[in-house]
């Protein structure tokens, strides 16, 4: 009797022990952002940019784009962003090129166009800011799904904000949705596969 | 006397057979059929929230183990856009969150009354007492 259990203990190990990837779909590699299916058109907006000129995310198809909220403020979670977004930017030799940084302000009272030229740039300068009036950066953040509200901080304020970066392809359709804290690397992975498809 | 060693091997056999399913549960590889963590928003919920209902789509906290679910699968099959978890998920639309690192992650969520949504992404379990644990929460889920 020992020996019908030994053998079913042994066929069961065996059986389960068919890996998990042979289970798992061959499909083409996946985005490391979270991913949308079936991508929709992203929504476009035009904003004052910090260059000067309007920014309107339709006028930057052809290019991917890497899209975060934040305000030139905030302590931690937005220079963290913009330093990594520069890092897998540099990481991607000459198909940089190919890729914006679009940082749209989440605190216009405090967010003019010098002021946000002024930050961005010194995180790279080829990085784009975006400002505008209260209403149409609302506008803007509730399209996109994100939420930002104001904190007193002392004599001061602070804002509590959405973290994710949009990814928006070459042809202007909202991709993915890369999480605050991921790795360079993660970015340049999905930028290249942007590229590609 | 013949009817109590019948009943001693029973009792035998019973406890091999325990042993040998802890063994297993302990010892076997894991695997699932889908990596892939799936919640679902139900055609119709706008309109329950509307009526007042409080309907539930997600719970506050998620729990993954790398390796085995460790993708966050939100479909909203409703007619609206919905705020699902860290996403804006359009109707018919699904969002699909891979992890690679074993952490806890918060994510504003306006889906909850907490305005939070945390992922608590696990370690794949080594063999040994973690698969053990990991294969009775299963069951026990």
């Amino acid at each position: 009797m020992s020996r019908a259990f030994a053998v079913l203990f042994f066929a069961a190990c065996i059986a389960s022990a068919v890996p998990a990837a042979a289970l798992a779909d061959g499909a083409a590699p996946h985005l490391k952002a979270g991913s949308f299916e079936p991508p929709r058109a992203a929504p476009d907006f035009v904003l004052a940019g910090s260059d000067g000129a309007p920014v309107q995310l339709s006028k930057l198809h052809g290019k991917v784009v890497l899209m975060s909220f934040g305000y030139t403020h905030c302590p931690a979670v937005c220079p963290t962003t913009l330093a990594t977004l520069a890092a897998a930017r540099r990481s991607l030799g000459k198909d940089a090129a190919a890729v914006q940084v679009v940082f749209v302000t989440v605190d216009p009272e405090r967010d003019d166009a010098p002021r946000m030229k002024q930050y961005v740039a010194a995180f790279d300068p080829s990085f784009l800011g975006a400002t505008g009036k209260p209403e149409a950066l609302a506008a803007v953040r509730r399209s996109y799904g994100v939420v930002a509200r104001k904190v007193p901080l002392g004599d001061s304020y602070g804002m509590d904000h959405s973290s994710s970066i949009f990814l928006i392809d070459r042809d202007g359709r909202l991709r993915g949705q890369m999480p605050y804290g991921r790795d360079a690397r993660d970015f340049a992975h999905d930028v290249r596969l942007l590229l590609a498809s | 006397m013949r009817a109590k060693r019948l009943g001693a091997r029973a009792a035998l056999a019973s406890l091999v057979a325990a042993v040998a399913l802890a063994a297993w549960a302990a010892f076997a590889p894991l695997s699932l059929a889908s990596r892939d963590e799936l919640f679902t928003i139900p055609h119709g919920t706008w309109a329950r929230r509307m009526a007042g209902d409080k309907v539930e789509i997600l719970p506050s906290m998620i729990r993954l183990t790398l390796g085995l679910n460790d993708v966050l699968l939100l479909r909203n099959l409703d007619d609206v856009p919905q705020v699902f978890g860290p996403a804006l998920v359009m109707p018919g639309q699904s969002f699909r969150l891979p992890f690679e690192v074993a952490s806890t992650y918060s994510f504003a969520c306006t889906a909850h009354a907490s305005g939070q949504l945390q992922v608590v992404v696990d370690p794949t379990p080594a063999p040994g007492f973690s698969t053990l644990l990991w294969r009775l929460r299963r069951w026990t889920q």
